[in-house]
């Protein structure tokens, strides 16, 4: 529990999430990412933080903004590079891009396109581990965007029903795409309808990576121990646009300042170096590292190779006979 | 109240399957207006009916049981005229709104038995789409602005020629032309005309579908043909006149016609034959109409009769109504129609049951003259050969000129050879002038 | 109904035993295989497929389920995901359209999308068909839009033999495959072979050998094609029935070979004709065996109604004995 590497760790974590998103944007321009690309910007405390409290074995459940996600489980990042410039060597073979990152060694099962279409795989995966006898946990990560989908209904009401091993994690970041969540639901306050499916359901300030780790880590002990389902409404804000074609005309600019203001990486860093945990020269060497990584990555990227064509309908079905 | 029975559609016509109706119950017929589609040993007839009204009932559902001649089928009920919309100067007639709209019933003189007929009834509808007319445009010539079934026809597209490349299957067309044989020279056996592979020569190894022998058409209908022509030597005291008629000046006249035509539009030598047989007629009155119990009944119009002959071997002779109606153009039109309706077996009971002579050529077989045998109850038929170059006299010379052999046979019982005689000089006279005609 | 060869020892049972026999034998040989659906559990199935397996394998095994489908659909590919083998039954196909998601954007595409990395080893079964008065809304025959998505294999019991052993050879299957079994056959019996085991899921098979046409057809109208067959013998006609049996794959070297052998088709389909199944088979046909065809081709499928209750609509809009019987002398061209 108290491991003193941890604040460095989480710290790093949500940097590196940052450069590596900054990086994205400025390789979307440059066209060496196409399709749709959803940045993480002002999130990193919400992955960072849940995911700080899996284990290794765990299942993770994402959306298409889930960069940040893969990052956190250690998924490499030239290999997510490389995904997204659509090249054999990414995670999904080129095949996904951005919004779909897989990956089996770390148990990550995307990346999906559809809102809350993760939900009830998420609940599949818990009923495999329950009724195969596994002390696992998936942890699922949504907007609250999907809160208005059948799927989330029916996925929250199965969970408990059955008592599956799965953490809701909701991202409320106040905006599915360009309206607001005052404009889609009578009831704003997400918690409240996922307690109406007798679970323990938590608000979160999002923005305070400690706070989202002590969460996570409280719902994840109790679910190990048998508790049941877990629903976390992680309170939070993403700085940048929906995606990269978005003209934001939905939301005001000092209310994008604002949030800025609260800023997870900033606020972590500052707490940090008032406790003397971190260093100003600690911090420079962070961002050294981070940087050299991404670099890195980009290099993996840009000498990345094409699929060849002849395998285009390869893994529409399984090639080995039996599993 | 009338019961519509079962109508005989032709001389030898004993029974018939009803395989469609064409309206349904409450839809206003009327006069002339195609019913019913029934099936004779000939082939798919489509069924008129003959009183302007609605249909009240539908006695039978269409099934593969043989129906006698005379079976009620149907119950029409009749109107007085109907009041249609557009005519406030009927005597005492109010308009009265349709259906939606209020019923004013003070001082309705006429009875009405349906609601205001539209400007045009579902059944011209339908033959309007059939024939791939659009009611936009059509000028009405109907009582009150009703579109008529002859605005319909009128309106319609003329039909091409018969489209000379005949329809095979793949396999069939494949097989014709890796053995280099000519499709046109092949009979199909299929009712619709299409060649299949064992229509094809030298089809002896391979399995041929036996069929049951009442299924097969082509059977039928020859004995239809048995039945009609055994009758008609047994009954009728058959002459025989036969002429030479010059075309020179015809085919030249046609020619230069056909030059400005387009080649859907262009007129056919037999279109000019039938013309002036048309005409002729008018001056032998006695030639045409039918021998109806022990005496000649003369017909005022001339339901021109015509011989064509199908691809799965059998002949029909189907009638262009009111031929004496039609001009030249109006003939050629009817013709390209009657024999593309005939081949396709989708002919009318009025075609098959109404002409008042008929006209055969055999001339595209190669025939110099032809001897008909006259379908009772007609009283004459006329026949054409081979159009051929031949040596004439003219001045003293002997030149080549292009002529026909003309033929009539003719009832002894209603003409003589004097009639007859005149009747074919009256078509050579007239054909000598085809700018009259 | 099955043709089965020369004498093997047989015992007979309904269709329905059949699907049920299935289920018990998978659940009992491997444990990662368990039921999953609305009333399969307690109520012993909407169909009474599942009766009686309640008692013998318990509620984890026979999971009940909300009337959540695209939540038990999704988790049902969760559950394969995760190491299982579930089979998990959609009422019928009406409401597999509440599941449409998850079974094309998730079943269907995780191995792709994912580069190899994530097979889906799911089982749906779903009942289909009409001819049983339920009305348009649970009446469909869908089983075309299923077998359009690549990911995704679609087959069609229409025998007895085929929906006890189909199963067995589904569970096994890496990937996803939806089983179609028409309501309207569970109460059928016919002889199975004693010694009969798994059987394909990927071939059609002809039911009737003959010489003059085709007739193509799958699942609930098989009996029918075959009743048909055996009529049109007494006009002297012999008619082959080739039962597709696998929607997706399509077993295109069989549609061929009975085309190339009778020269004439009739395809027999309870959906609808158009931008269904059957012009799947018909433009497999025109592709690969044009030069075969000695005749046009005839397509007896639903007439283009939503699906009446009343009786006698129901059964004049839905492909019956006589309407093949006519197709096939249609295109012999009588």
């Amino acid at each position: 529990m108290n491991d003193p590497d941890q604040p460095r760790r989480l710290l790093k974590q949500m940097v590196m999430i940052r450069r590596f998103e900054e990086k994205c944007a400025e390789l979307y321009q440059a066209e060496k990412i196409r399709g749709f690309l959803h940045l993480y910007i002002g999130e990193e405390a919400v992955a960072t933080g849940v995911i700080e409290t899996l284990e290794p074995g765990d299942a993770v459940v994402a959306t298409y903004r889930e960069h940040g996600h893969a990052l956190a489980l250690g998924v490499d990042p030239g290999r997510i590079l490389a995904e997204m410039y659509g090249e054999v060597e990414g995670v999904s073979m080129g095949r996904g891009g951005s919004m779909h990152l897989f990956d089996a060694e770390k148990r990550l099962y995307g990346g999906n396109a559809i809102v809350g279409g993760g939900l009830p795989v998420a609940v599949g995966l818990g009923l495999a581990d329950r009724l195969q006898g596994k002390d696992r946990v998936t942890a699922v990560f949504f907007g609250e965007g999907a809160v208005a989908e059948g799927e989330f209904h029916e996925s929250m009401n199965l969970a408990a029903l059955w008592h599956l091993p799965v953490l809701f994690c909701c991202e409320n970041n106040l905006y599915a795409m360009g309206t607001a969540l005052d404009r889609a639901q009578t009831q704003t306050r997400i918690t409240l309808k996922a307690s109406s499916y007798e679970m323990p359901a938590w608000d979160v300030d999002g923005m305070d990576v400690l706070a989202v780790e002590e969460a996570a880590s409280r719902a994840v002990e109790s679910i190990r121990g048998g508790g049941g389902p877990h629903f976390l409404e992680l309170r939070t804000y993403r700085f940048r646009a929906h995606s990269m074609f978005d003209p934001e005309l939905y939301r005001d600019k000092d209310e994008v300042m604002e949030w800025k203001h609260r800023d997870p990486i900033e606020m972590f860093r500052k707490k940090l170096e008032t406790d003397a945990t971190v260093t100003g020269q600690d911090m420079a060497a962070i961002e050294d590292e981070v940087l050299a990584e991404i670099e890195s990555a980009v290099a993996f990227a840009d000498a990345g190779t094409l699929e060849p064509l002849s395998d285009l309908t390869r893994f529409v079905y399984s090639e080995e006979v039996q599993r | 109240m009338i019961e519509f029975k079962l109508p005989s559609l032709g001389a030898d016509m004993d029974e018939g399957m009803l395989v469609a109706w064409l309206v349904a119950p409450g839809d206003i017929v009327e006069r002339g207006q195609v019913i019913a589609e029934v099936e004779t040993d000939k082939g798919i007839i489509e069924v008129e009916c003959w009183e302007n009204g609605y249909v009240d009932q539908l006695l039978l559902k269409p099934s593969s049981t043989k129906l006698s001649v005379g079976t009620p089928i149907a119950v029409l009920r009749t109107t007085a005229e109907p009041t249609l919309a557009g005519r406030p100067d009927a005597p005492g007639a109010e308009v009265i709104a349709g259906p939606s709209g209020p019923r004013d019933t003070v001082g309705v003189v006429e009875e009405v038995e349906a609601d205001v007929a539209p400007a045009v009834s579902p059944p011209i509808r339908h033959l309007a789409h059939e024939l791939g007319v659009d009611l936009d445009g059509l000028e009405p010539t109907g009582d009150g602005g009703q579109v008529t079934r002859d605005d319909v026809r009128r309106a319609s597209v003329p039909i091409s020629v018969p489209d000379a490349r005949p329809r095979a299957t793949p396999r069939a067309r494949r097989s014709a032309a890796a053995r280099a044989i000519d499709l046109g020279s092949v009979t199909p056996s299929r009712r619709d005309g299409l060649i299949v592979e064992d229509d094809l020569p030298g089809a002896a190894t391979r399995r041929v579908v036996a069929p049951a022998d009442d299924q097969d058409p082509g059977r039928a209908m020859r004995r239809a043909i048995a039945r009609s022509m055994e009758r008609s030597k047994r009954e009728i005291p058959h002459y025989y006149l036969g002429m030479q008629i010059d075309l020179d000046e015809a085919m030249r006249w046609l020619v230069e016609t056909n030059e400005d035509r387009s080649l859907t539009k262009r007129i056919l030598p037999a279109a000019l034959l039938l013309r002036a047989v048309t005409i002729a007629l008018h001056e032998v009155p006695d030639l045409n109409g039918h021998w109806i119990d022990g005496s000649f009944k003369p017909s005022h119009v001339v339901h021109l009769g015509v011989a064509v002959s199908l691809r799965t071997g059998g002949l029909v002779a189907p009638a262009i109504l009111n031929a004496d109606g039609l001009d030249l153009e109006g003939i050629m039109v009817s013709l390209s129609d009657l024999v593309a309706r005939a081949r396709s077996g989708r002919l009318r009971s009025s075609e098959m049951s109404e002409a008042t002579v008929t006209v055969t050529s055999l001339g595209d077989r190669g025939v110099d003259t032809v001897f008909p045998i006259i379908v009772p109850p007609q009283v004459a038929m006329v026949g054409f050969g081979k159009i051929a170059e031949r040596p004439v006299v003219v001045e003293g010379s002997i030149v080549a000129h292009t002529v026909v052999s003309a033929s009539l046979t003719a009832d002894h019982r209603v003409t003589d050879g004097h009639g007859g005689g005149l009747f074919l000089l009256a078509v050579d006279r007239l054909l000598q002038e085809p700018q009259n005609l | 109904m099955t043709v089965t060869e020369p004498q093997r020892a047989t015992v007979t049972m309904s269709y329905r035993e059949a699907v049920r026999e299935g289920i018990r034998d998978a659940i009992a040989g491997d444990d990662r295989v368990f039921l999953m659906g609305e009333d399969v559990g307690r109520y012993g199935g909407c169909y009474a497929v599942s009766k009686g397996l309640f008692d013998e394998f318990g509620e984890e095994r026979i999971r009940d389920t909300p009337l959540s489908e695209s939540g038990f659909v999704g988790a049902g590919i969760g559950a394969a995901l995760g190491g299982m083998r579930p089979i998990v039954e959609v009422m019928t196909v009406n409401f597999a359209l509440l599941a449409l998601d998850q079974i094309v954007n998730t079943a269907a595409l995780y191995l792709h999308m994912s580069g190899g990395q994530f097979n889906v080893p799911i089982v749906i079964r779903m009942v289909t068909g009409a001819g049983r008065q339920l009305g348009a809304q649970h009446s469909h025959s869908l089983e075309g839009w299923f077998a359009h998505v690549p990911g995704l294999k679609v087959v069609a019991p229409a025998t007895i033999e085929d929906a006890r052993w189909m199963l067995a050879t589904a569970l096994k299957d890496p990937d996803p495959v939806i089983i179609f079994e028409h309501a309207g056959l569970y109460g059928t019996s016919g002889e199975v072979p004693v010694d009969s085991g798994p059987v394909d899921i990927d071939t059609a098979r002809i039911r009737r050998s003959g010489d003059d046409v085709s007739i193509i057809t799958h699942g609930g109208s098989l009996h029918k094609a075959v009743a048909a067959a055996e009529e049109l013998v007494s006009t002297g006609i012999s008619a082959e029935v080739l039962d597709l049996r696998s929607l997706r794959p399509l077993d295109v070297d069989a549609i061929i070979r009975t085309v190339s052998h009778t020269h004439r088709l009739v395809i027999v389909d309870e959906g609808w004709k158009s931008v269904g199944l059957s012009a799947e088979v018909l433009a497999i046909v025109v592709e690969g065996a044009m030069w075969e065809l000695d005749a046009p081709v005839k397509r007896v499928c639903a007439v283009e109604v939503p699906i009446p209750y009343a009786r006698h609509m129901e059964e004049a809009a839905l492909p019956q004995v006589p309407d093949i019987v006519a197709a096939v002398h249609e295109v012999l061209g009588r």
